[in-house]
Order: structure tokens, then C-alpha cells, then sequence
């Protein structure tokens, strides 16, 4: 009697290094795209906030095609029709793009509220004491504004932490995409999806830890 | 001192202040009352350039607040301010609140501005809570510490937009206090006021506004006792 011929093998160890590597890639396109995604919308923000004709009519439509267009969908078009206008990029850095426009679509409009939570009355009152347009912004906007609209911002980077997976259909392999292949070869969805979420878990609970830490040291 | 030659202000179209001249000499004390909506408050924006003007001219010490060429930063360092809202910075202690502006402003070393501030703290009683979050004081004391964070950039002149109407009556007194102090140093000062106690006891002049026009002005003795226009006459018997 021969053998019979074998697809598939069972989850070895060797698969958690497998997805703790690519649980590590999805750390490393979050934290880019979320670093600069969130200095350029805390810098749209300003501009929704300060200039109706910049702000209000240029860049909030192009924001809002951000905001509302699913991620996914941006995603396949901007890695199949870049390389059209001659920007041949790759899965990873498409994927850092696009993840890095929407985060800062995002964040724009938290910013913003944060500007705006800033009362008139404490930026006059700012102002009357000699500090500059841009000291005030510095000094007393962006640490009374950034403390009120911190755990919306907080709320941001866990979405666009999770929302990366979708960078996998990009064939980049990320954490979702590498369960995906190991599924493909253990057929153990269950086991390999449970794994993959404590991975998830593990990147984004120390986020939320810190953040409600910070929020309660602001809170004295 | 403080010159204004025929100002006027508009908000769209209303017409806030209708051709306003005024001098204030240092060390003066000048109290401004009036209703609401007088233009009260608007006149002590366009003091210190926190509003534009439609026509005519500000001058402090001779420099022309409203003119293109003029930094209105180092010249607001000149004029302090107190609002109604007290406006402490929230994240910062009363002493970080006192110290912000010397240092980033005038350049001041971290040292240097922590001392000029617990000096102004101490100086306006608030000298045991130097490592106080606003939130954890009174409304009295919050104002207390406005006053001490204007004080901090050593100004020529103090603007008080009625500073004592945000606060609870029994937190008043206080506040007027401090003021009544500094005006015993001899600050000038202008303080637009519903105080009326305050206006006749530590003026040196009171001026009466009335729908963007300055109707009577002369010492308190004169305003309160010998009013010479009708509606000066009038709001003086409504208020006391």
C-alpha cells in the first residue's frame, strides 16, 4: 500500500514565529502610516479650521472621499492604477499611502474639534499676553485642545491598527494575510484566527492602557 | 499714556462704537460703566488690538496700535488684560499659568519666570497654591491668578473687562481687593465695571457709555453726584 499523498500539515511551532513576524509588519505599516497620517491631519485640521477656501472647499471634499470611500476599495484601485500615472509602487508602500491618507481624513476632523474646543475667550486671552498667533497654537491650543479630543484620537489609531489587515488583498503579508496561508496549508481556521486575534489584542491593548493611564493622570 | 482719537467700530452692521476720544494718563485709574452693549468691552479689545478698528486711531505711548508696521505682540506685552471668564490654563499649576508667558514671550530662563511668578502669586494671596491645578480653585482665586498672570509680564497698564461679573457674589470682594491694591501702587488702569462702589471709591475718573457713545466723563464725585446727561441719570438710579 503507497502512502497517501499529503496537502496539508499540521500547526507547527515554527507557524507562531511565522505570524509574529507578520504580526510585527502590521506594528510597523500602522505605526508609519499613523505617525504620518496624524501630523498631516492635525496640519489639515488646522487648515479645515483657519481658511473656508483652502479648508472648506478644496480639501473637505477631498477628505470626505477619504472618509466615506471603503478602505478596501482605495486600496485596489490606487495599487492597480498608480503605476498608470507612473508611480510603480509596491504592496507595502501603496498599502502606507493609502493607510496614511485615510488616518489623516480621520483625523483632520479630530483636530479640528480639538482647535475648536479651545474657547475664544482663553485664545484672546492667550494673545493678551503677548504670545504670537503661533505660540498660542503651540503652547495653549495644542495641549488643551490635544487633551479633549485625545481619546477620539486614541479611537483612530485602534480603527486603522485593525483596518491594516486590508492591506493583505494587496498581497503584502501582514498578519491577517499570513493567517490566511497557514490556513490555506493547516486547515484550521479556528485555532489560526484565534491566534491571530490575541495578536491583534496584544498590539492594541497596550495602546488603550496607556491612553485611559493618560487620561486619568490629565484627569488630577 | 493711552490715546484714542475718534474710533469707530462696526460688527457688520451694527455700529459698536461711535466715535470714542479718550485720554488716559499713567497711574490713572478710569472706570467705565454702562449697560450691556454699550461698547464697554469692545473699546478695551480695540485697546489692545484683540479687534480691529473701522476709523480712527489707538496710540500707546505714541505708537499707533492699529497700524500695519506696529508688533502687536511686544506691544500687548505693555497692556495687561483681565477677562470676565478667568481663562487659567487648565494644564498647567497656577505657577506654570503665572510663568508661561515671561518665559516664552520675553525669553525668560525657567528659574527666572518660576520666581518672578511665585512673586506675582504671593503678591495677589495666592502664594500657598503655587502647585494648585486651576480646577482645584475658586472662582475668586482663579481671577486672583489671571490678574497675577497678566502682573507677570510687568505691563504699563492693566485692562479689567469686567472682572467680577463671572464670579460668585461672595467671591467679589477678593477680586476687588487685589484691584483696589494694585491701583494703591499706582498702575493705570482702566476698568470697565458694574461695581459701582468700586467706579466712586478707586477711580480717579468714571466714564459713562451709552450705545457706542462716551456721554459723561469726570471724576466719580461729578458722574455720580452731578450727572449731566439724562441717561447717566438714569442708569445710575436703576443700578443702585
Amino acid at each position: 500500500m503507497q502512502e497517501p499523498i499529503s496537502f496539508f500539515t499540521g500547526f507547527n511551532p515554527n507557524d507562531l514565529w511565522f505570524l509574529g513576524e507578520a504580526a510585527l509588519k502590521t506594528l510597523w505599516i500602522s505605526i508609519l502610516s499613523i505617525t504620518v497620517g496624524s501630523v498631516l491631519g492635525c496640519i489639515f485640521g488646522w487648515i479645515l479650521h483657519e481658511s473656508r477656501f483652502a479648508g472648506g472647499i478644496i480639501l473637505a471634499p477631498i477628505l470626505d472621499v477619504f472618509r466615506s470611500v471603503p478602505l478596501i476599495i482605495q486600496l485596489v484601485l490606487f495599487y492597480n492604477f498608480a503605476p498608470i500615472v507612473g508611480l510603480d509602487l509596491n504592496p507595502f508602500l501603496s498599502g502606507v499611502v493609502i493607510l496614511t491618507f485615510y488616518t489623516a481624513s480621520l483625523v483632520s476632523n479630530v483636530a479640528r474639534g480639538g482647535i475648536e474646543s479651545v474657547d475664544m475667550s482663553m485664545r484672546r486671552a492667550s494673545r493678551s499676553l503677548g504670545l504670537t498667533y503661533w505660540q498660542d497654537l503651540f503652547h495653549v491650543v495644542l495641549p488643551i485642545g490635544g487633551r479633549t479630543v485625545f481619546p477620539a484620537w486614541i479611537g483612530v489609531v485602534l480603527g486603522v491598527m485593525k483596518d491594516s489587515a486590508l492591506v493583505s488583498v494587496l498581497g503584502y503579508v501582514e498578519l491577517l494575510k499570513a493567517s490566511q496561508i497557514l490556513i490555506t496549508r493547516t486547515q484550521e481556521p479556528l485555532l489560526i484566527l484565534s491566534i491571530a486575534g490575541v495578536f491583534y489584542f496584544a498590539l492594541s491593548y497596550p495602546i488603550s492602557l496607556y491612553a485611559s493611564r493618560f487620561e486619568k493622570r490629565w484627569a488630577k | 499714556m493711552i490715546q484714542i482719537r475718534d474710533l469707530h467700530k462696526h460688527f457688520g452692521d451694527l455700529h459698536v462704537l461711535k466715535g470714542i476720544n479718550l485720554d488716559v494718563n499713567k497711574g490713572e485709574v478710569l472706570s467705565i460703566i454702562g449697560s450691556s452693549g454699550s461698547g464697554k468691552s469692545t473699546l478695551l479689545y480695540c485697546i489692545n488690538g484683540l479687534e480691529t478698528i473701522q476709523q480712527g486711531t489707538v496710540h500707546i505711548n505714541g505708537t499707533d496700535v492699529h497700524a500695519k508696521n506696529t508688533d502687536i505682540n511686544k506691544l500687548r506685552q505693555k497692556l495687561g488684560m483681565v477677562f470676565q471668564q478667568w481663562n487659567s490654563f487648565p494644564h498647567l499649576t497656577t505657577l506654570e499659568n503665572v510663568a508661561l508667558a515671561p518665559r516664552i514671550v520675553k525669553g525668560k530662563s525657567k528659574e527666572e519666570a518660576l520666581e518672578l511668578a511665585a512673586k506675582q502669586l504671593k503678591h495677589v494671596g495666592l502664594g500657598d497654591k503655587l502647585k494648585n491645578y486651576p480646577v482645584s480653585l475658586s472662582g475668586g482665586q482663579q481671577q486672583r491668578l489671571a490678574i497675577a498672570r497678566a502682573l507677570a509680564m510687568e505691563p504699563e497698564y492693566m485692562l479689567f473687562d469686567e472682572a467680577t461679573s463671572a464670579l460668585d457674589p461672595e467671591k467679589v470682594g477678593e477680586v476687588l481687593d487685589t484691584m483696589r491694591l494694585l491701583a494703591e501702587e499706582g498702575m493705570t488702569m482702566i476698568c470697565v465695571t458694574h461695581e459701582m462702589s468700586f467706579a466712586r471709591e478707586v477711580s480717579d475718573r468714571v466714564a459713562y457709555f451709552h450705545e457706542g457713545i462716551m456721554e459723561e466723563i469726570g471724576p466719580p464725585q461729578q458722574v455720580f453726584e452731578d450727572a449731566q446727561s439724562e441717561h447717566t441719570r438714569k442708569f445710575l438710579m436703576n443700578v443702585r
